[in-house]
């Protein structure tokens, strides 16, 4: 049977593990190599690695990065951040990356999906769709890391993200991110009813339990940062607890 | 040496980096003459069955390469495990290289591909799955499988709707549908039994 995937997140800044969603406070928590092997040896599933500087600057770091991290992991990694054309993607591939995230280039031209897909095949490309609620059933899709709102209904742009060739939802609440009450399992729970693709949950997850309810309404994995990079629960406890609901995920 | 066969089309840096890790010397190539220097072969996964048959057509490479995966052992991973077969129903009207029986079909579920850690369940003692536990979680991501006709090449099954030979071996070809490269510690595990095997194997040949 497939397991459920459980998939640490690393925003980073040059070889940093950084911790804090605005620009102002954050906080450099470690080198980004040591988490990765960390986070692959407690059992994580699979990584997601991001530039969130994404300027033309920090592109070369972040290939470096990418490079380094690749070297010793031996779990699949999905790189994003900036990402805007399949050059772009070619080079992270090349760089050691096994799937590419893109987020406000996709709104901005959707064929960027269909390209990159036609390319490299849907299996290496995770849309992130970060989303915030309108009213009950409803949700705006916002790009520029949920700074910037786009007239788009999820519900359209998560069908079409499919029809174009995604391999995987990587599906973010702007409302529920950060707050760790919880994930939106309304959002979820349209997203999984909607459309065949993998979804990966994102955004709110502050306790054991708020991981078990995303599971519960059909997402394929789940993403999380905080929740693992202070130890506040290992891969292994989240993984424990999740296997005692008769949830299968992959123990190590 | 060990040849990781570039087809012009797969990912090579994630099977070269593990072989690097597991300390053996593993060059990727697109010439035959390469290949026929390796002590043994992998085909690595990712890419689709017509353009890999459609690129080993070219200068007679699918007849060299299939005489050498006779004599030295042979990984199929994923995409070289299928190619093992007489025809795809990825690649309609394109033959395979039809050394075991079987053909190539799509999986029944809806969500496709396949894709994340499943179980292999194992069918019978085997040289790739030495010292790995029963139900083993492996990393997969495909849409295809073989659908083998001689039963007793499968030493391992996976169930996705419907249950797939996920490993197979005969004399010294073996393949798996999941990527050992991207199977952290097990995976490494496997790829190790390989090669050993495929050390032991060249030193008596």
């Amino acid at each position: 049977m497939l397991a459920k995937r459980i998939i640490p997140c690393l925003d980073t800044i040059k070889d940093n593990v950084v911790k804090g969603r605005s620009f102002e406070n954050l906080e450099v928590i470690g080198p980004a190599v040591e988490f990765a092997k960390r986070y692959e040896r407690e059992g994580a599933d699979e990584l997601v690695l991001l530039d969130i500087t994404a300027t033309l600057e920090s592109r070369k770091t972040f290939l470096k990065l990418v490079r380094e991290v690749a070297k010793e992991l031996f779990i699949p990694l999905t790189v994003g951040g900036g990402v805007g054309s399949v050059e772009d993607v070619r080079e992270l591939l090349r760089a050691g990356a096994d799937k590419i995230s893109i987020n406000t280039s996709a709104v901005k031209d959707p064929s960027l999906i269909n390209r990159v897909a036609k390319e490299f095949g849907s299996q290496c490309l995770v849309v992130a769709i970060d989303a915030k609620r309108v009213f009950k059933n409803k949700w705006e899709v916002y790009i520029k890391s949920g700074k910037e709102k786009t007239g788009i209904d999820f519900k359209d742009w998560i069908l079409e993200v499919e029809k174009r060739g995604a391999g995987e939802v990587l599906l973010t609440s702007i409302d529920a991110d950060g707050h760790r009450r919880g994930y939106d399992l309304e959002l979820l729970e349209n997203a999984v009813s909607l459309v065949n693709i993998p979804i990966i949950a994102s955004g709110g997850a502050g306790s054991l339990e708020d991981l078990y309810n995303a599971f519960k309404v059909g997402v394929d994995a789940v993403l999380a940062a905080s929740i693992f990079h202070y130890e506040k629960y290992t891969i292994n406890d989240v993984k424990n607890y999740l296997a005692s609901k008769n949830i299968l995920v992959r123990r190590v | 040496m060990i040849v990781v066969i570039d087809y012009g089309g797969g990912n090579l840096f994630s099977i070269l980096k593990a072989l690097d890790f597991l300390n053996v010397k593993a060059i990727a190539s697109s010439d035959p003459k390469v290949w026929e220097k390796g002590r043994a072969l992998i085909f690595p996964g990712q890419g689709n069955f017509s353009q890999a048959i459609d690129y080993l057509r070219e200068d007679n490479k699918m007849e060299i390469l299939k005489n050498l995966i006779k004599i030295k052992p042979f990984l199929g991973i994923c995409l070289g495990m299928q190619i093992l077969f007489g025809e795809s129903e990825e690649a309609i009207g394109k033959e395979g290289f039809n050394i075991f029986l079987g053909k190539v079909l799509r999986l029944k579920s809806k969500k496709l591909p396949h894709l994340g850690w499943n179980q292999v369940k194992i069918v019978r003692d085997s040289i790739l799955f030495k010292d790995i536990k029963d139900n083993s979680f492996f990393y997969f991501v495909h849409s295809f499988y073989v659908d083998v006709v001689d039963r007793n090449i499968i030493v391992g099954e996976t169930f996705y709707e419907e249950n797939f030979p996920s490993v197979i071996e005969k004399n010294s070809i073996f393949g798996v549908q999941f990527h050992p490269e991207k199977s952290s510690f097990w995976g490494l595990k496997l790829l190790r039994n390989f090669l050993d095997y495929a050390y032991d194997y060249s030193s008596c040949y």
